[in-house]
């Protein structure tokens, strides 16, 4: 028995280390004087940290304003993920109805979809109706991509609300609507809010799609693709970009890591 | 169906359609028709059509393959999926089952393993870049251990295989934590109760958990296969940050025929092979994980 624990607390820490250690790492390297970057012998610890790593990234032509675009796109992507998908989720959760299992299905399906390489034959569409290098048009692919998330969690959460509350509601005089406004809604916002933040992370990472469909305006992993395949940007401000692209990531997990299960939880059965 | 609706009470004396759910899914629909299986139509015909005259041609496919890139993208796609997957289940699995002991401090455990869920392809590859680089941080550590005098060349393509090494393990160490919680979630499914009763009946732990768990695992085990081996073969951003086209992967090459060479046709024919690809292994994956299952029942 002594072994096992043992062993157990053994595999923890190992596996702990090689999660965590790349996100130290690259904590320093962000904060490490640029000079230090390319000395030989490399020391690992510099003596002085220093914000003019990250200073020169934020500070480098286009970054500003892609990190704006990203948050922007994010944004658009949560509204239109949540006015198109939530109803849904709502539907799955509260109503049977033929044919429902085919429509779970296809969010599934939908969830395993190479999606991303749908933005190529998308460009030649958005071409057209004017949605190319626009924030809108970028917007919609993260949605495609983030629906089947937003229906499952929305789904979840309801299943956890009971219905009788709203029927309840209902009894006592208020309409079908206000009894979901009233009642159901304040509930279930905390699972809400966590499909929001995931949808926003989706969109903040997403790079392919992104990379296809901008040109002026780039979110910014696009334009760090840009400047590390075009123009071939220096090693500190890749470091830099890395750390600052994973500062939010952090964040969101630990907010929503209640919901994680249920974000990836459904299977094929 | 809105006119289907308006008749209903008039004229049929069938029972009454709730039309709610439906009307709540139609956007959901109609968004997924417009922006999913359009693009996938367009992507085929943009791959077998000339941009001209609209006629029906290979061409776009014999120029996908002519390329000097495009036999090495496959061959890169499919060693890097080949290693990296079975890996990411096997260290996947590992780390769900040891949140599923429960142990003092698993929530803390499962938060740190989870947090690659959150960081894109990119970001992994840069935050790799910072380790695997000449001056990076294994190139110091060798150093102060007195193995290297001079700095490595890891990332070069002289040394093909420390590259998709380095990749394997950039992807490894990104892409677990989805398995994980794939396999986490399938195995909370399972009640307690059936692991006592296999010890009870004197079962040891690996027979436990190999005659018991996993079979009923199979179902998240498929899951997280199939949605692992797709997303590899998208792999677009840990490659280009740590090999630039040195190693050429087939998203990879769309991206540099869309952007580069200003073909879309030619780009949507490697998006057509992706989508191939994708269909094939789902199926290969659905029929092989179904055939062993009635074995089982045999």
């Amino acid at each position: 028995m002594r072994l096992r624990t043992l062993g157990l607390t053994a595999a923890v820490l190992v596996i702990s280390v090689w999660v965590a250690l790349p996100l130290v790492l690259i904590t320093i390297a962000a904060f490490t004087p640029r000079d230090l970057l390319y000395q030989w012998p490399r020391p690992f610890w510099p003596e002085a940290f220093t914000l003019e790593t990250l200073r020169f990234f934020l500070r480098s032509t286009g970054v500003w304003q892609s990190t704006l675009n990203s948050v922007m796109v994010a944004m658009l992507t949560i509204a239109l993920a949540f006015g198109i998908a939530a109803p849904a989720g709502y539907a799955l959760s509260r109503f049977r109805f033929r044919g429902k299992d085919s429509v779970q299905l296809a969010i599934l399906m939908v969830k395993m979809f190479p999606a991303t390489v749908l933005s190529i034959p998308l460009a030649v569409a958005f071409i057209r109706w004017r949605l190319y290098d626009t924030l809108l048009g970028v917007a919609i692919v993260h949605t495609a991509l983030s629906i089947p998330f937003v229906i499952v969690i929305v789904t979840s959460v309801f299943v956890g609300i009971s219905y009788e509350l709203e029927e309840a509601a209902m009894t006592l005089g208020s309409s079908r609507v206000q009894a979901f406004t009233r009642v159901a809604l304040p509930m279930a916002l905390p699972g809400l809010a966590a499909s929001a933040i995931f949808t926003f992370v989706l969109s903040w990472n997403e790079v392919f799609a992104a990379t296809i469909l901008t040109l002026n305006n780039r979110t910014l992993p696009a334009l760090i693709i840009d400047s590390v395949l075009g123009a071939g940007a220096p090693l500190h401000f890749r470091f830099a970009g890395g750390f600052f692209m994973i500062v939010p990531a952090l964040v969101i997990i630990f907010l929503i890591r209640r919901y994680l299960l249920t974000l990836w939880g459904v299977t094929v059965r | 169906m809105a006119v289907v609706e308006a008749d209903l009470p008039a004229v049929a004396p069938r029972p009454r359609v709730n039309w709610t759910p439906y009307l709540l899914i139609l956007p959901t629909l109609a968004f997924l028709g417009v922006f999913f299986i359009y693009p996938m139509v367009q992507a085929i015909w943009l791959g077998v059509t000339d941009p001209q005259s609209g006629a029906f041609t290979w061409q776009h496919f014999r120029r996908m393959s002519a390329d000097l890139y495009f036999r090495q993208a496959i061959r890169y796609t499919l060693t890097i999926t080949l290693l990296a997957v079975p890996l990411q289940v096997m260290l996947g699995l590992t780390i769900a089952l040891l949140v599923n002991t429960r142990f003092r401090g698993h929530s803390l455990f499962l938060y740190l393993t989870a947090l690659p869920i959150g960081i894109s392809d990119l970001a992994a590859g840069l935050i790799w870049l910072s380790i695997f680089t000449e001056r990076g941080y294994l190139n110091a550590l060798l150093q102060r251990l007195g193995t290297v005098e001079l700095p490595l060349v890891f990332l070069t393509i002289e040394r093909p295989d420390w590259l998709i090494g380095a990749i394997v393990i950039t992807e490894v160490w990104r892409a677990t934590a989805i398995v994980m919680v794939i396999l986490l979630a399938g195995l909370q499914l399972i009640p307690k109760d059936y692991a006592e009763t296999a010890s009870v009946f004197g079962a040891g732990r690996w027979q436990t958990l190999r005659h018991v768990i996993f079979p009923l695992l199979r179902p998240s085990l498929q899951t997280a296969l199939i949605i692992r081996t797709i997303l590899a073969f998208q792999l677009f951003g840990t490659v280009v940050t740590l090999a630039g086209r040195q190693i050429p992967v087939l998203a990879g090459e769309a991206y540099f025929w869309y952007s580069l060479y200003r073909s879309p046709n030619v780009a949507s024919a490697y998006a057509v092979l992706i989508l191939l690809f994708s269909g094939t292994i789902t199926l290969l994956y659905l029929r092989l994980l179904r055939i062993r299952e009635e074995e089982v029942k045999a």
